[in-house]
């Protein structure tokens, strides 16, 4: 079979260009980072004793687990009441309510960031709103809290739940549902004994994915948080921008690799990464 | 069909939770028209200064010419990678290649603070920090995966014996790629090229590590701007932002569904 061994090195030949710059410019540092985590500034493992005995450490890695955590569990139970209803639409809303996902799920972080510091500031449009119909006397703190954080990470991540949810509820058997209904079920029951236990692998796939990319997440933490909220990923930039402590900033880094990484492997067997981008819905 | 209580409720909710995705974005717009020289809803009087300073600062201009430039140049390398990585999987289609596919994966899954952490410690010893090529390289590698992903999936609709006829009628390699595979599989090369530009005209947390002052774009002038709290000429870039995602969108959906209209054709020419 030379010729078709040939063949196949010539196909090698497209994928290289690619292969060596992530290779040699993105996977090789990050190798080096996850190296100095055991080397700098003393071999060994003095970085990883920091998260037990500095309380400060311990604190941050908490403050990102907990908000990761509730980010989570909200734009997924968002995200799956939209799908659902995306799902169930006539063609027509359909398009309208993909179409708005879609949109939102284009529109920069940095704007999106922006509008939530000018709604919800202490002079910011809904406090303004809220005193002027006489329902608080004082301003809320939105911001520079645990509320403002989620308040805008869950509205990042809804889509990225929507997605995976769409993709599975869209792939599941409707004869099923027909068949549970007809046999006398309420919607109720088809809903809680068929629908949710058949859209499982997309809530697992949602979770995960959303959970994966909350725990990086840096613009919208860094700044509706105002210095007050401090995460993993602002907690690594000051390390390496501002007291230069590489080591304890490779630890934090390997950390969150290790969990991506992890999970990643246990999203792969609910859904194909691919399928995620390029609007799920179509 | 009849709409039972559970559903006219769902879908109220599904459309106030639409509401909140898009909505928030929009009060930049009337905060771009205040008069006044601080961040504030403009009361009554509507002025275009701030459009007019985002348009005329050299700081600004600037950061918007970086920004295309870098955007454009990534944009083309990574539409240039990523395709020629796709159609080399594609065809290649062993363990191997899904083993590949998954690490050509990872500069898109992989936490933006970890790639920035990443860039930064290597572009020091070469000599790539505060440059554009290093900025263009960075955003190149970051974008590329998105092409594979487009590109590819064109591919899985794509005939392979096509291919295959083109090569036993004696076309090389090339001639078949350029002649052949690249035609059919256009709309995916586009709509790659779309997110790639997206994708670096957008990315803040990178650019933040790795440039500094000879390179600062749209994204840095605004994150700066937004940290500082004053200035609202930031809520006129946010529109003119805004603007530009809804005009690349709507680019890109007339485009797929253009796709899409193409393939029902061919399905009933088939019949």
């Amino acid at each position: 079979m030379p010729v078709v061994l040939r063949s196949a090195n010539t196909y090698w030949l497209l994928v290289l260009p690619f292969l060596a710059a992530v290779a040699f410019l993105y996977l090789a540092p990050i190798a080096n980072i996850l190296w100095l985590s055991f080397t700098d500034p003393q071999p060994g493992l003095g970085n990883y004793a920091k998260l037990a005995t500095s309380d400060s450490l311990a604190r941050i890695v908490w403050t990102t687990l907990r908000i990761c955590l509730l980010t989570t569990v909200i734009s997924v139970f968002l995200g799956y009441a939209l799908a659902y209803a995306i799902v169930h639409a006539l063609a027509r809303e359909q398009r309208w309510m993909l179409t708005l996902v879609l949109i939102s799920f284009w529109i920069s972080v940095l704007v999106r960031t922006f509008s939530w510091l000018m709604l919800l500031g202490h002079n910011g449009v809904v406090n303004n709103a809220l005193q002027a119909t006489g329902l608080t006397d004082a301003p809320i703190a939105f911001m520079r809290n645990e509320l403002g954080v989620l308040i805008g990470m869950v509205q990042y991540m809804i889509p990225y739940a929507v997605l995976p949810l769409l993709t599975n509820m869209q792939g599941l058997d409707r004869r099923v549902l027909d068949a549970s209904r007809s046999l006398g079920a309420s919607n109720r029951q088809t809903f809680l004994r068929i629908f949710l236990p058949l859209s499982m692998p997309g809530i697992f796939a949602a979770s995960l994915l959303v959970f994966i990319i909350s725990l990086g997440f840096y613009v919208t933490p860094a700044i509706l948080g105002g210095g007050k909220v401090l995460m993993v990923a602002e907690y690594i930039s000051v390390q390496i921008l501002v007291t230069l402590r590489w080591g304890t900033a490779a630890m934090l880094a390997t950390l969150m690799l290790a969990g991506v990484l992890v999970l990643l492997a246990l999203m792969n067997r609910f859904m194909k990464l691919g399928a995620l981008f390029g609007g799920g819905g179509r | 069909m009849r709409r039972g209580l559970a559903e006219r409720v769902n879908r109220l909710a599904a459309w106030l939770i639409l509401l909140f995705l898009v909505a928030p974005a929009l009060v930049a717009i009337p905060v771009s028209l205040t008069p006044k020289a601080f961040l504030s809803m403009p009361q009554g009087e509507y002025s275009l200064r701030h459009f007019i300073h985002l348009f005329t600062s050299p700081a600004w201009l600037s950061s918007f010419w970086q920004s295309a430039v870098i955007a454009t140049c990534a944009t083309i390398l990574a539409t240039l990678v990523g395709t020629l990585a796709a159609i080399g999987l594609w065809r290649i289609s062993s363990r191997a290649s899904e083993v590949v596919r998954a690490f050509l994966l990872l500069p898109l899954i992989i936490p933006p603070i970890i790639s920035a952490m990443a860039f930064y410690r290597l572009w020091i010893p070469l000599k790539l920090l505060d440059s554009y090529a290093g900025l263009i390289l960075a955003h190149t590698i970051l974008a590329a995966p998105m092409v594979l992903i487009t590109v590819s999936a064109s591919l899985a609709n794509f005939d392979p014996r096509l291919e295959q006829a083109s090569r036993n009628l004696g076309a090389s390699m090339p001639t078949t790629l350029w002649r052949v595979i690249l035609p059919s599989i256009r709309p995916g090369i586009y709509g790659g090229a779309i997110f790639a530009f997206i994708l670096s005209w957008d990315e803040v947390v990178v650019a933040l590590f790795i440039s500094k002052f000879s390179v600062y774009t749209l994204p840095r002038r605004m994150w700066n701007g937004i940290r500082e709290n004053t200035d609202p000429t930031v809520a006129a870039a946010a529109v003119v932002l805004i603007a530009a995602t809804l005009v690349a969108y709507f680019i890109y959906d007339i485009a797929q569904r253009r796709r899409a209209a193409g393939r029902i054709d061919e399905r009933s020419n088939d019949q």
